[in-house]
């Protein structure tokens, strides 16, 4: 029913299944492999649910020596390994084959250090983003990136993805705040990279690591870079009835030389769902800007201040300020409901491409227009400030063709992204889901050269291997060890 | 340019014709940029010079794509017209490294060369968006972009970035710009020892008063705080406040742009010892300079303590058996290698590296084997 291939599972690995499972065990104590068909289908898929597929077996470790003994087992069989973290991926990342074994990093829960002083956290990278600061919290400290599935996913997932959030115009993505990590080779040989030091020494494999969706080596601890937490925050809501004027104040907000920590864009479906499913009471108009700022009381008065002066030159229909905490909620209520209201419409499609801020207004014109072309609805919400747009491509599963139409419709949006100077994910990876649009982003030399760095890392191709690059591409690499 | 040198394309096509046949022959060339070493053979040195000029610069959407050769003081000049800044502001190296010379963006980027505000700002490598680059087999690449935000494939841009050439010949760069800070003032502090600079480093870096330097020699510690004009005489006055200490000072906006240059471009070390970069864990700063006293010399702190300068006799070997990453950054007739060899599994990982990038070794050999 769905439009993206994976590759035939390997015969020789499926009949040695039973083998493979037991030597897991043997190397693992036995309530971390699971096989059994009823639990491992838990795993079959992440939040990219159009594909699914049970994995071999699902090996969920305690310590980075048990990922190393479970690495090394598959390694010796010759058996692809899926790296998992809590499956929030919206680009099939975390998709397994029925060849492989999922290595999860549920179990690898624990903080390990806390140090304010030299202000960094290590932790095990099964600890979700949401608990390390709330763990935080009471020493007056946060971590910076703040995905919206924060409460679910993990650090070993972020890592990976190199995730963003809300707060990234400020503070940066994933690889901005990650000092050092603890990674499990295809070998069984476990590397430290970075560390609290303000590094890189050497080449930067710390930096090559991040963003690398499990291409390269299983993630068990990460050294993370805390902030203070800021004394305050204050959202405002200035309402447009153009998206390009609305667009307009972005760039002006930026270039002022205010830093707002969010600059969030809603655009009218948008805004017509939200008000659907959360009554958020935003005013009727083409677009809604959310842009958040911190620190005093007096230091935001100011900030907001100016926000309002150079707002109000572009005549908007509303500016709403909130003065204390509950009206700052019910002004991201409706962003934060975002995703859940458009559930509530049907199935969709979340895309995340990137375009440069001043293509913003022509971009959103054109999916407009590829909407009407496609025949299905788009609503946009997406974090203005950065170009990272999040066009949710809108229609129901249950009638057919229509994710073929849906997935198409999005494929014209990334090539669109890519056209206006800017790229296919800004925030959600490649993993199956733009897989073979990476070609239209590099040339062949471009995805060559990065297959190569994989092949350093994975000379054996075991680590996810059916993803990130065009299958015809990685398939001289993947066919060569098979 | 530089009549010295024979190897001087005037564009992308022309470099990777060149490395091409450099390739093919195992012929190797020295990249002519900051931090580099001193080529044995005239014929060898690749100067890039002529790949400059600035290829677009949007101001309203904090992006600058560059020529590799461009230099920096031309890059500097132009943000400001605009008020904005590269935020992890690049340091000057010449007083640095005894040489003469224009730095070029480029080898700001080959160097991942980060100044004071790397504290609060993030290195070289948080503001770059994308390369383009020529490989050790003359190939033309491309990786990341001009937006903020990019995660499509492998970020090999993170990888070029400090690889001071050895994987590849960049071309281009994009940086992502900041508006510059409006107002700005320095905490002046007396401070005896390194444990002291490090109390108030431990303090002052705790609160959400975003201080964006703070470094020491001397006997004298610095805090710089930054912003709108609320915001800074709000931020002056609650670490003032708070780290509540006699004889403070605080700098105008002007002494603090002398101040934070000084240190960024570590002019109290000009001359002609040996200068040496040392990143350590900040709380163990005060250890470490104990024992660098031991070995002679002076030393300085930058980046919260998490970074010293140590400009003194001390034998390479000791001052690597102390902090096993030590970067020479001026021989001053000392034969060490820049950097120490790395060990281990990370070491194949590096070498195996090297040879997807330059499979005949011809790209800065040897500058980052130890
Ligand atoms: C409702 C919703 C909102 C979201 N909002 C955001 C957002 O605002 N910003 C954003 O950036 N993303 C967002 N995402 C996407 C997703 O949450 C992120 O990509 C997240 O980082 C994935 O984490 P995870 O723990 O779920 O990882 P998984 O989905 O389990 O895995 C993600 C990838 O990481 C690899 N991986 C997992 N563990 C390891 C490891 N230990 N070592 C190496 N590789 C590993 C996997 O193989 C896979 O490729 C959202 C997703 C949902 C469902």
């Amino acid at each position: 029913m769905s439009s993206i291939v994976m590759p035939q599972p390997d015969e020789r690995i499926l009949s040695r299944a039973p083998q493979i499972v037991a030597a897991l065990r043997q190397a693992l104590p036995d309530d971390a492999v699971i096989s059994d068909l009823v639990e491992t289908r838990a795993y079959e898929c992440d939040a990219l649910t159009a594909y699914r597929c049970p994995p071999l077996a699902v090996v969920l470790p305690r310590s980075t020596a048990e990922v190393a003994a479970a690495m090394r087992v598959c390694a010796d069989m010759g058996v692809p390994v899926v790296p998992r973290g809590a499956g929030t991926s919206l680009a099939g990342g975390a998709l397994p084959t029925a060849d492989c074994v999922v290595i999860g990093t549920m179990r690898l829960n624990s903080f390990l250090e806390i140090d304010t002083q030299n202000r960094f956290a290590r932790v095990q990278t099964g600890v979700t983003n949401l608990s390390v600061s709330a763990e935080l919290e009471p020493l007056g400290f946060f971590y910076a990136p703040d995905p919206s599935s924060q409460l679910a996913c993990t650090i070993a997932g972020n890592i990976a993805m190199n995730s963003g959030g809300a707060h990234c115009l400020k503070y940066g993505v994933t690889t901005n705040n990650l000092m050092g990590a603890t990674v499990v080779l295809t070998t069984g040989e476990v590397i430290e990279l970075g560390g609290p030091e303000m590094g890189p020494q050497g080449l930067d494999l710390l930096g090559l690591l991040c963003g690398s969706e499990g291409q390269l080596g299983i993630v068990t601890e990460a050294v993370l870079k805390i902030l203070p937490r800021p004394e305050g925050a204050r959202p405002v809501l200035i309402g447009f009835d153009d998206a390009e004027v609305a667009g307009e104040c972005v760039a002006r907000i930026i270039r002022s030389g205010i830093l707002p920590v969010a600059i969030e864009y809603m655009d009218e479906p948008c805004l017509r769902a939200v008000e659907a499913f959360a009554r958020a009471g935003y005013p009727k108009c083409a677009a809604v800007l959310i842009v958040e700022v911190e620190g005093s009381a007096q230091e935001i008065s100011d900030q907001i201040a100016r926000i309002r002066a150079i707002a109000d030159a572009l005549n908007p229909v509303e500016f709403r300020e909130s003065r204390n905490a509950d009206e700052a909620l019910a002004i991201w209520k409706g962003r934060k409901s975002a995703f859940g209201a458009m559930g509530v419409l049907g199935d969709y499609i979340c895309l995340d491409g990137t375009v440069p801020v001043g293509q913003l207004p022509f971009t959103l014109r054109r999916i407009g227009e590829l909407s009407r072309h496609h025949g299905l609805e788009v609503a946009n919400v997406f974090h203005a400030g950065d170009g990272n747009m999040h066009p949710l491509i809108l229609f129901n599963a249950n009638e057919p063709g229509q994710l073929e139409r849906a997935e198409a419709f999005g494929g014209d949006i990334l090539r669109l992204c890519v056209e206006v100077g800017g790229c296919l994910t800004g925030e959600h990876g490649v993993g199956i889901e733009k897989r073979d649009l990476m070609s239209t982003q590099y040339g062949p030399d471009d995805l060559a050269i990065q297959m190569e760095v994989k092949d350093v890392f994975d000379p054996q191709w075991l680590l996810n291997p059916a993803k990130v690059f065009p299958l015809d591409a990685s398939q001289p690499f993947r066919e060569r060890v098979a | 340019m530089d009549s010295m040198s024979d190897l001087a394309p005037v564009d992308e096509a022309e470099l990777a014709a060149i490395l091409r046949d450099r390739c093919a022959a195992r012929d190797p060339v020295w990249i002519k940029g900051g931090g580099t070493r001193i080529a044995p053979r005239r014929d060898a040195v690749l100067d890039l010079t002529r790949l400059s000029g600035v290829v677009t610069y949007e101001p309203g959407e904090m992006t600058l794509i560059a020529r590799a050769g461009t230099s920096l003081t031309q890059i500097r000049e132009m943000l400001a017209a605009e008020g904005q800044a590269l935020a992890f502001d690049p340091p000057d190296v010449r007083g640095m490294t005894g040489r003469g010379g224009e730095s070029t963006i480029g080898g700001v980027v080959a160097a991942n060369a980060s100044g004071p505000r790397r504290l609060f700002a993030g290195a070289c490598r948080d503001h770059l968006l994308g390369v383009r680059f020529v490989d050790g087999q003359g190939r033309r690449l491309k990786n990341g972009g001009r937006v903020m935000k990019n995660v499509t494939g492998l970020d090999l841009s993170k990888l070029l970035a400090g690889s001071f050439g050895t994987l590849g010949v960049l071309t281009e760069v994009a940086l992502k710009t900041l508006p510059a800070a409006h107002d700005q003032a320095t905490l002046q502090f007396d401070a005896p020892t390194e444990a002291d600079a490090l109390a108030l480093f431990c303090a002052a870096l705790a609160t959400p008063f975003e201080v964006s330097g703070a470094a020491w020699h001397g006997g004298t510690a610095w805090l710089r705080i930054e912003g709108l004009p609320a915001q800074l005489t709000y931020r002056r006055d609650r670490l003032l406040a708070l780290l509540d200490r006699k004889g403070a000072q605080v700098l105008d906006a002007a002494a603090t742009a002398t101040r934070w240059q000084d240190l960024r471009d570590v002019h109290h070390f000009q001359g002609a010892m040996p200068l040496w970069r040392l990143l350590v864990k900040p709380t163990d700063a005060p250890r470490i300079a104990d024992a660098l006293r031991g070995l002679g010399g002076d030393l300085s702190l930058d980046w919260g303590g998490g970074l010293i300068w140590y400009a003194g006799p001390a034998a390479p070997a000791d001052l690597r058996e102390l902090v096993p990453h030590a970067t020479l950054i001026r021989p001053a007739g000392l034969t060490a290698s820049i950097f120490p060899a790395p060990a281990g599994p990370v070491a194949r990982l590096s070498q195996g590296l090297r040879r997807s990038f330059d499979p005949a070794g011809i790209l800065n050999p040897g500058l980052m084997d130890g």
